[in-house]
């Protein structure tokens, strides 16, 4: 029998950049919970994101789940040297700004205001997009995000550069680099596999 | 297909270089990156997906985004896996024709309409699709759509993959391919940049 895709209950499309809590609905079957192996709980990595239709999704192919969570976990959460945990949030939003990944950029612009506490900078990424003025350090961070993000892939030698003279160290570089390429594989999957959802008004 | 890092042999890293001592500060996505490669490319069960379709639509994929080194690595994988040499050449073909400049498409109507980038649907070219076949031919047509202009994404792009006659689990497995290689790419190409500082 051919699989078919789902139709998402009624639900209300934002339709703008936003840092509310969004809900994210499957074109694609998850599993059902209770079809969880232990197989498929090593691939979760946490087992509370067996709640989650986007994870319970993913996990049909377990390995690659596993390996991609643990990827997502050193770029982002290592708090070894490299770049503070805030820039690190701050790349992954403007990648998912200029993508378009409406969900993605929720997340992470939320993410990167509690770290850095600059609310106002953060939502001017999201309301006016990649090219905002934000101060030369983040300024750099955004433009090297941006270049790693456009097909084909723009960053080169002078993003080096520039991170460098916005005083972040080769390892802080290399976390700008990982942490917009990891938002070049979340985006596609979040937005070719689901929808956003807002919280219904009221 | 050996298990040495990719990563680190597209970028040509040697043991204890400047690049190497900056990715042992990320030794888990180092080797997570590594094991999600394996996972999509060599695993132990290939589910619904032979490995010589999983090097076709890698090759695609990393030829849309033009990084040369990438794309002779797949495309090395694709006929060391027995791609006959009209599959090769037709693989090789389609990245070329479909190449083009992203992220574009469009939003949900509203106050983003005004960042609309409207653009092409692309589809293999009716020469090449008897040589990829119809699974082949759906999946390239998505991974263009996934590589170049992701926002279009919508429930009928999925659709035709399924009409192709993939399953829902592979459909997971082709977007998990196309993401990861998006992701690799970016890697290596920038700290390919970075190793020119060093």
């Amino acid at each position: 029998m051919t699989d078919t895709t789902l139709v998402p209950p009624p639900h209300v499309v934002p339709t703008v950049f936003t840092r509310d809590q969004l809900d994210w609905l499957p074109w694609l079957e998850p599993l059902p919970v209770e079809e969880l192996t232990d197989r498929h709980f090593a691939g979760l990595v946490d087992a509370s994101r067996a709640n989650s239709a986007y994870f319970r999704l993913l996990v049909r192919d377990p390995d690659v789940l596993g390996a991609r969570t643990r990827t997502d976990k050193d770029i982002f959460y290592n708090p070894e040297a490299g770049l503070p945990r805030a820039e690190r949030e701050l790349a992954a939003a403007a990648a998912s700004r200029l993508n378009g990944c409406i969900y993605c950029a929720s997340v992470h612009a939320r993410f990167a205001v509690t770290f850095s506490k600059r609310e106002a900078d953060v939502q001017k990424l999201l309301d006016d997009g990649v090219g905002v003025d934000l101060g030369e350090r983040w300024n750099a961070i955004v433009a090297a995000a941006v270049a790693l993000t456009t097909t084909p892939i723009t960053f080169g030698p002078a993003h080096v550069d520039r991170l460098r003279a916005a005083r972040l160290d080769d390892a802080a570089v290399a976390d700008v680099i990982q942490a917009a390429a990891f938002f070049n594989w979340a985006n596609r999957l979040m937005l070719s596999l689901g929808e956003p959802a807002s919280p219904p008004a009221g | 297909m050996s298990d040495i890092d990719v990563i680190d042999r597209l970028l040509g890293i040697a043991p204890g270089s400047a690049l190497d001592r900056i990715r042992a500060t990320r030794t888990e996505a180092r080797a997570q990156a590594q094991a999600s490669y394996r996972a999509l490319f060599n695993p132990d069960d290939m589910a619904g997906i032979a490995q010589q379709e999983r090097l076709a639509v890698a090759a695609f994929v990393v030829g849309l985004h033009g990084q040369s080194a990438v794309t002779e690595h797949y495309a090395g994988a694709l006929a060391a896996a027995g791609a006959t040499p009209a599959l090769a050449d037709a693989v090789a073909a389609a990245a070329k024709a479909a190449t083009g400049q992203g992220p574009y498409g469009s939003y949900p109507a509203g106050p983003l309409s005004v960042e609309d980038q409207p653009g092409a649907t692309w589809r293999v070219d009716g020469r090449i699709a008897p040589i990829l076949g119809p699974r082949l031919t759906a999946a390239f047509e998505h991974m263009h759509l996934l590589i170049l202009h992701p926002r279009d994404a919508g429930p009928t792009a999925l659709q035709a993959l399924l009409d192709a006659g993939w399953t829902t689990t592979d459909v997971v497995t082709l977007s998990q391919i196309a993401a990861f290689l998006a992701f690799q790419v970016r890697v290596v190409a920038g700290l390919g940049a970075l190793a020119t500082r060093l």
